[in-house]
């Protein structure tokens, strides 16, 4: 069982009753699993993180037991109602997920969720194979009711995506009440006050109660060197220097248990701290005044590995290694075949003379670079229609005539696009900001959103148009241009339209993702062939860099060599001068 | 005794499919079994790599460089990539089906047709032809369990009964095909 569904059959045994999320690499597949039980579970996909953590909150308020899940930087935008939430504390126990993602898999920085627990003062948990997840998941609901406080679990992507060994237990149903209670739930200042006292001392008690966990432990062993770790480190650290070192291996890392601490670092002679990310228990450690090293050995940068730890600690050979004169050509990721978003980047890269282009987070990111320079920024969700406000408004001044064109796709839309957009009309900015609607959020693997026709309970819900969304904002019709960004001569036109003067325009490019199971249903059999006697060997098609089409350098004839994947979009087929692409196939 | 293996591949092969029967086979023999893998970004056509370790007690869930005991690749060139993860006499089994990345569709590089050559030369590697043997077999997509049958006798652990897992894993229209491309695996 990978760590992100032991977290989700965790949350069941312990009997939640209402869990939201916004999709985000590693924490996705939390959600997804415990939307199996969703006979039990209410589940749903939010529109961003901050709106997760709300619904979650409401159902604590409301006396069921529940859960937030995200994925790192899903935390910053879900940081306004934590903050305040930590004081209200909960009815029913309520827990927080963090995944971060040390190493950057998946993400736009490497930030350490830990350093938000003393900060917005949460109780943290950390646990360090799939079996704690589970554990650690259920005893911080308990905690959580315990002691009224929000509970952060806290993962990373190799806690997440690990598969280890687990024991699973049974559902215990937890169904409390609703009564009003405002001096608790309601945070005007004179409440707010009162309850920042309450939080201390629920916080204080749950130090108390760490200091005897059996959720911090200490295995003795050789006792020169003793070791502080927790979550995934500690494996590292335990593989690296087994039965050679002594461990405190912590589970409860805010508030951390004091009086154990010292315990454990009067019983070894030096104290080393292994952690990833920030020294955050490094300094902890250290404010006691006791004296341990960290971050001398290891950087803040990237995933820790017991190879790494062994090199840096000079620990058994170096691992040797072979090396090779050939190199392996570079393998990103890459739009697919047929991806909606190829059409739109392949008309755009004609203007760069006359445009700027800002991106966003998803799978349009892969935009980014060669081969068709897609955009020269993106820094997180819902940035791709703001950036350029602030951008044409600096390049107006300097008298630059370009236009800045936003990039964003629907889920980064609903997410908090539609805010800027609003934002960018007010501002009268010389921008195009353009929806990649592909229907579906696909980055993450194809969760449902808010412009989906059916939700993740299975409920058939409105699909919201983001059309009408945007005609809300008093744009006019003709400056709200709706495309299908595979059709070249359409989309050409559309940002021809828009080029044309120094008003905002919206493009909403229109297809849906090549991989969803309905398009590759209705498009049973459908691809384009080339035809070898009508191919002049031109090259045209290839500019399009489709993984399924290559030139043979041989009969110097271009070729769908991976006619498997290839979707019959005719993106090609429109670069073809020579009529040798046709389509065939596919339901009459 | 732990055994590191790092099985790599790219997006659409199959790699995580294999592994997840490998270690549910390792864990029905008995063994503490972690399995590690990143996906995310890793789908749309780029390298997918899992890692699997298994032994009596298993700590850390990935490997690290110089540390796979065993390296498995789907694809010429991945086998080139995964290199610097081998430990010194550690062994490589890999396909020769060669995958073009974009880089070398974009002619940015150049794909190294003699790779596995060179890996033959300098670390033994042994080269499984999965991907013809899956597709003379009638399914190009039975590759992955092809390769299961070479591993699992790079193991020396054919004893199991890994026709069974394998069975009730793989979507049932496969079955057949793919306990033929199992067999076809163990005596490559
Ligand atoms: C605040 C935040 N939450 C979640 C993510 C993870 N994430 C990255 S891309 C993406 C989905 C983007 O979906 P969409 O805009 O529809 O584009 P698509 O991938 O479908 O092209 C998500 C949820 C993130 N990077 N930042
Ligand atoms: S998953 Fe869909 S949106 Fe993403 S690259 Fe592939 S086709 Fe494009
Ligand atoms: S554009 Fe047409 S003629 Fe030119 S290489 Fe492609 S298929 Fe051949
Ligand atoms: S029709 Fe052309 S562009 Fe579209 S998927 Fe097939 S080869 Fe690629």
């Amino acid at each position: 069982m990978s760590g992100d569904e032991a977290v989700a059959r965790g949350a069941w045994e312990a009997g939640v009753g209402v869990a939201a999320a916004y999709p985000g690499t590693p924490s996705t597949e939390i959600l997804e699993n415990i939307s199996l039980y969703k006979e039990d579970v209410y589940c749903q996909w939010a529109n961003n993180e901050k709106i997760a953590v709300e619904i979650a909150l409401g159902a604590s308020f409301g006396g069921l037991r529940s859960l937030a899940a995200f994925k790192h930087v899903g935390m910053n935008a879900a940081a306004d109602p934590i903050f305040s939430a930590a004081y209200t504390g909960v009815n029913g126990g309520m827990v927080l997920v963090s995944a971060d993602d040390p190493g950057c898999w998946s993400s736009q920085n490497e930030q350490d969720n830990r350093l938000y627990a003393p900060h917005a003062r949460l109780g943290m948990l950390e646990p360090s194979d799939s079996q704690e997840c589970l554990d650690f998941t259920k005893a911080a609901f308990d905690l959580s009711e315990k002691f009224d406080l929000l509970m952060l679990l806290r993962m990373t992507t190799r806690v997440c995506h690990s598969k280890s060994l687990v024991e699973q237990g049974q559902r215990q149903e937890h169904m409390g009440k609703y009564t009003a209670n405002p001096a608790k739930y309601a945070m005007l200042p004179a409440n707010a006050r009162k309850r920042h006292v309450a939080v201390e001392e629920g916080l204080a008690a749950l130090k108390e109660y760490a200091e005897t966990s059996p959720l911090n432990r200490m295995e003795m062993n050789d006792r020169k060197i003793g070791i502080i770790s927790s979550g995934i480190s500690y494996q590292h650290a335990r593989e690296a220097f087994g039965e050679s070192a002594s461990y405190l291996k912590l589970g409860i890392t805010h508030p951390l248990p004091e009086k154990l601490i010292r315990d454990f670092c009067g019983q070894v002679e030096k104290v080393i701290v292994i952690e990833e990310g920030e020294p955050y228990l490094e300094e902890a450690v250290k404010a006691l005044g006791i004296s341990c090293e960290g971050k001398i050995y290891t950087t803040r940068q990237g995933e820790l590995s017991a190879a790494r730890l062994r090199a840096a600690f000079g620990l058994g050979e170096s691992a040797e290694t072979v090396s090779s004169s050939l190199t392996a050509p570079p393998r990103p990721p890459a739009l697919c075949a047929g991806c909606p978003h190829r059409g739109f980047y392949f008309a755009m890269q004609s203007y760069h003379q006359r445009l700027v282009a800002v991106g966003d987070i998803g799978c349009y990111s892969l935009g980014v670079g060669a081969p068709f320079n897609g955009f020269d920024t993106a820094i997180c969700m819902g940035s791709g229609f703001s950036i350029p406000i602030g951008l044409s408004k600096a390049l107006e001044k300097q008298g630059d005539s370009r236009k800045v064109f936003g990039i964003l796709g629907d889920s980064t839309f609903f997410h908090s696009g539609f805010n800027s957009l609003v934002d960018a009309v007010h501002a009268k900015a010389n921008v195009c900001l353009v929806v990649l609607d592909n229907s579906i959020t696909a980055m993450t693997g194809h969760q449902q959103n808010a412009g989906t026709e059916i939700n993740l309970m299975g409920y058939q819900v409105p699909a919201i148009s983001i059309r009408s969304m945007v005609l809300a904002t008093g744009l006019p019709e003709e400056r709200v241009l709706e495309v299908d960004p595979i059709d070249q001569a359409a989309m050409n036109a559309a940002i021809q339209k828009a080029l044309g003067d120094k008003e905002t325009w919206v493009i909403l490019s229109r297809r849906p993702c090549a991989l969803l199971k309905e398009v590759i249903k209705a498009r049973g059999d459908l691809r384009c062939e080339i035809d070898p006697d009508a191919c002049k060997g031109c090259k045209a098609c290839t500019k399009v860099v489709c993984p399924s089409l290559t030139f043979d350098a041989k009969t110097k004839k271009a070729v769908i060599s991976d006619p498997a994947s290839c979707t019959g979009c005719g993106l090609c087929m429109q670069q073809c001068r020579f009529d040798a692409i046709r389509k065939v196939g596919g339901k009459a | 005794m732990i055994t590191s293996i790092l099985l790599t591949g790219v997006g659409g092969q199959g790699t995580i499919l294999t592994t997840k029967i490998l270690s549910a086979g390792l864990a029905r023999m008995g063994y503490d079994v972690k399995m590690s893998e990143i996906h995310g970004m890793s789908q749309r056509g780029g390298t997918v790599n899992t890692q699997l370790k298994f032994g009596d007690k298993v700590y850390a869930p990935n490997i690290g460089e110089g540390e796979a005991d065993l390296i498995v690749a789907f694809e010429k060139t991945e086998a080139l990539r995964a290199l610097p993860y081998l430990k010194k006499g550690g062994a490589i089994l890999m396909d020769r089906k060669e995958i073009m990345p974009l880089s070398v569709l974009t002619g940015a590089a150049e794909y190294p047709h003699e790779a596995d050559k060179e890996l033959e030369k300098l670390v033994g590697a042994k080269v499984i032809p999965a991907g013809e043997i899956a597709e003379s077999l009638g399914s190009a997509k039975s590759q992955n369990i092809c390769l299961l049958g070479a591993l699992v006798k790079a193991l020396d652990l054919p004893q199991f009964d890994w026709e069974g897992l394998i069975s009730q894993m793989v979507p049932p229209k496969t079955v057949a095909m793919n306990l033929a491309a199992f067999r076809k695996g163990l005596e490559a």
